[in-house]
């Protein structure tokens, strides 16, 4: 779906984008994580053509010429942007008619892109009134509007409440699941985190890890064993515990059932027992650098 | 996408308030002439004020003429100079490349459409006036620059000339203020960069010192459309600001492509 090769943009001495090689393939919900200013819009921009790139190659869709796939793509690059002084409606009408796009259909699928986001009711009045969670909305519906393949969004739930952003998700994952890949850009762990299957990690233009959300929250081997018998648990395992806090232990073990099996035998009272694992915010945050918005 | 950008155009309140401007300065400038009775001698003032009192018909020449060193510029850079930076200021740049538009296309139905706003209100300013005139001062019979006499149907052929010459003029403007419209993403800089362009010109243009350049300025002959009220019509510097614009027009409207289309969008 998209595959980058060694993609580098320069803007004078400064490297956006250093050596990127994504690669997201068809169904995914890909999460493009990145502290601010790491290149997520820039390379979110080399996908749809609208920066060129100063070495490498972008292939979307099969295709090196974005611009020739560019009908099958729905996006949103760096918030949502509208003619202030018409309605909803009529941008998404005058945005379809710039484009090569059947006017047949326009109406329907006007009508059906602003459905989608929750705007179905939507009246006459300009956009310049619009809250800034509508202006979101308006954004998502004009990319869906030639009902794309691939979805690209950049920092798509800026400006959106918590309903909002539940609604987002759930939008989402049913267009996912009708066969629209997803490519959303983020610096939001939990939102990736909550629905994403792929992580690719921006750091300073350069791509740091790239696999599956499941993968990077691998299981640490560490369980955490809640007891009200701290002591005899503690003289039982041993130099297996790692850590010991109020009625928690952390024991490192590959096989948390014999854990459990050993302690109950043993007549330790076990409250809770649990696997720990990488949280997807620590293993970005031990893969970046940190925030670059810091002066 | 040439009719999605000509319907902007006219759906912006902002473009009938600019013709709307440039119809009043010279319908106010007849009022205060009519109610005076008091005409700039023949050679001081606006061209062809001198004329008017007596005979409505000459008014829409009358009326460019005061339109034309500031008013009529400024309306015309401002149009063209909003085009590309101001979708580019207002986020929407990208997402009419990304819908997909082609960058030589989008150019052309914003060239078409600052054609369109140029040809609309130098039109609206000649008829309004030609009104204006007939109106507070009558047609009676319309003497030439050189002091022979025209029928109203010559003086209407002139007048359509006028608009035509005045016209094609202001493209040069036009395409001035298009390229710098590609160069920055403020429709602000790109209309004042054009207009910066004119009074350096015009500045130039009354200096001896720089008679050398004189021949080559944007604005020289800008005002050689009065040469179409002689009798015989004197083509000579009409035709040099005929080719001069062309030049200027493929020149900037050449460099606005080569721009555009090779640029990183970042808006």
């Amino acid at each position: 779906m998209i595959r980058t090769q060694a993609l580098v943009k320069r803007f004078g001495r400064f490297t956006a984008v250093d050596g990127v090689e994504l690669d997201v393939r068809e169904g995914d919900r890909y999460g493009f994580l990145g502290p601010n200013g790491s290149g997520k819009t820039t390379t979110v921009r080399l996908l749809l053509g609208l920066v060129l790139p100063t070495s490498g190659s972008v292939e979307v869709l099969g295709s090196t010429r974005p611009r020739t796939v560019l009908p099958q793509v729905g996006a949103m690059v760096e918030g949502p942007a509208a003619y202030g002084h018409l309605s909803g409606r009529a941008n998404l009408t005058m945005s379809d008619a710039a484009g090569a796009s059947d006017r047949s259909t326009r109406k329907a699928r006007v009508d059906e892109a602003l459905e989608r986001v929750g705007l179905a009711g939507i009246d006459k009045r300009p956009v310049q009134n619009y809250s800034l969670g509508m202006r979101q909305r308006l954004g998502l519906a004009s990319a869906l509007l030639q009902r794309p393949r691939l979805l690209i969004l950049d920092e798509p739930t800026n400006g959106l409440d918590p309903q909002g952003i539940r609604e987002f998700r759930e939008l989402l994952v049913e267009l996912n699941n009708g066969g629209t890949t997803v490519f959303l850009s983020s610096h939001l762990l939990a939102e990736i985190e909550a629905l994403c299957t792929r992580v690719g990690v921006l750091d300073r233009g350069r791509l740091v890890a790239q696999d599956s959300l499941v993968s990077l929250q691998a299981p640490t081997g560490r369980t955490q064993v809640q007891t009200p018998d701290l002591a005899d648990a503690a003289r039982l395992l041993g130099s297996r515990v790692e850590h010991v806090s109020a009625d928690l232990l952390l024991v490192r073990t590959q096989r948390p059932d014999e854990l459990n099996r050993e302690l109950v035998t043993a007549g330790v009272r076990v409250v809770s027992l649990m696997p720990e694992r990488h949280t997807l915010e620590d293993t970005v945050l031990s893969l970046t650098t940190g925030t670059s918005d810091r002066a | 996408m040439i009719v999605t950008e000509l319907r902007k155009l006219v759906r912006r309140p902002r473009t009938w308030v600019l013709v709307a401007l440039l119809v009043a300065l010279p319908t106010i400038v007849a009022l205060f002439v009519k109610l005076s009775q008091v005409a700039p001698r023949p050679g001081t003032g606006p061209a062809f004020l001198s004329a008017v009192l007596d005979n409505g018909t000459l008014f829409p020449a009358a009326a460019l003429a005061i339109v034309l060193p500031l008013f009529l510029p400024v309306a015309v850079a401002v149009v063209a100079g909003e085009s590309v930076a101001g979708e580019a200021q207002a986020g929407t740049l990208r997402y009419l490349l990304l819908r997909p538009v082609g960058r030589t296309r989008l150019l052309v139905a914003k060239l078409v459409s600052v054609l369109a706003f140029t040809l609309i209100s130098v039109s609206v300013v000649a008829l309004v006036s030609f009104g204006v005139g007939v109106a507070l001062f009558g047609s009676a019979t319309v003497s030439s620059v050189s002091g022979t006499q025209f029928s109203t149907a010559d003086a209407a052929v002139r007048i359509t000339l006028t608009v035509l010459y005045v016209g094609w003029s202001m493209l040069g403007v036009a395409a001035v203020a298009l390229f710098l419209s590609t160069v920055t993403d403020s429709p602000l800089v790109a209309a004042l960069g054009a207009v910066g362009v004119l009074v350096a010109s015009t500045l130039l243009v009354t200096l001896d010192a720089a008679a050398s350049v004189q021949p080559y300025l944007p604005t020289r002959y800008w005002f050689a459309f009065i040469d179409l009220y002689r009798d015989p019509v004197l083509t000579r510097d009409l035709f040099r600001g005929v080719a001069l614009q062309a030049v200027y027009i493929a020149v900037f409207l050449t460099a606005a492509w080569a721009n555009f289309t090779t640029k990183d969008v970042t808006s």
